[in-house]
């Protein structure tokens, strides 16, 4: 439209997929997300004069992006849920890694081989397991787990979102998998079996 | 030899960066040996996938509601 823009549409579309998701996680309503992203990259367009070092354009329109969430509460008075969200600082248990391994670094317990985990996949009830093992975990953690595995920003943009230090995030992020790994091998893949045969009989 | 919390966490950062050749080495090594760490690097990877399918199923599912 307006060649003296820095920032063309074309570009900015280009993060739209990830706004959305990050936008739909927080708002739960497409509607709503979309919207949200809109009017995102409306703003972001018109301040693009502003907007300086193209490596920083996902985080910089992630920033006006929850601007505009925060705007969305605070219309619907809800602000409480924002808060939740975005003001969880520390999490508690910090050596909750410990209980998966032995003091010398060996395996306690461990995992045990998935009997055709590309199945479960296709099963309802394996849906609901995930989403119970994926709110199990500690919120600050699930919030560095979604950010990264849902909403698919790179690791260093979660860091920036999240104020956390590099190896901050690889501790947690290791300490995500190994939590939800051992929570659908016990909830789901050491089940599994004699569901499928009940469901055979 | 690196010890399973030491190379599970290795797996770990190899998802979200690229590792150095002898980190990948010192994983590729290891799992030969050890089926747990084997089962943690194809489980996590299993977790990556179910999690992006989750996202597509709670947009469908929204879809639908409004
Ligand atoms: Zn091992």
């Amino acid at each position: 439209m307006n060649t003296s823009n820095q920032l063309s549409e074309a570009l900015l579309a280009e993060h739209r997929p990830v706004m959305f998701r990050y936008a739909l996680l927080q708002l739960k309503d497409t509607e709503l997300a979309d919207d949200a992203v809109q009017e995102t990259l409306l703003a972001a367009w018109q301040a693009s004069a502003n907007f300086e070092g193209k490596a920083g354009l996902r985080t910089w329109l992630i920033g006006i992006l929850k601007h505009k969430i925060a705007d969305h509460w605070r219309r619907s008075a809800r602000e409480v849920v924002t808060a939740e969200f975005d003001q969880i600082d520390n999490d508690e248990d910090e050596s909750d890694e410990d209980a998966f391994f032995m003091s010398n670094g060996h395996w306690n317990g461990g995992p045990t081989t998935w009997n055709d985990p590309e199945a479960a996949l296709k099963q309802q009830e394996f849906w609901a397991i995930y989403e119970t093992c994926q709110n199990n975990l500690p919120p600050k953690m699930a919030k560095v787990f979604m950010l990264r595995e849902l909403v698919g920003l790179e690791a260093e943009e979660v860091c920036r979102e999240t104020s956390l230090s590099d190896a901050n995030y690889w501790v947690t992020m290791h300490r995500a998998r190994l939590r939800l790994r051992e929570c659908l091998e016990i909830r789901w893949f050491n089940q599994s079996k004699t569901k499928k045969e009940h469901r055979h009989a | 030899m690196r010890s399973c919390r030491d190379i599970t966490a290795l797996v770990s950062q190899g998802l979200d960066m690229k590792l150095s050749l002898g980190e990948r080495l010192a994983i590729g090594v290891h799992v030969m040996m050890c089926s747990r760490c084997r089962n943690f690097q194809s489980q996590t990877q299993f977790i990556r996938k179910a999690a992006h399918r989750y996202t597509e199923q709670l947009q469908q599912q929204l879809d639908k509601k409004s």
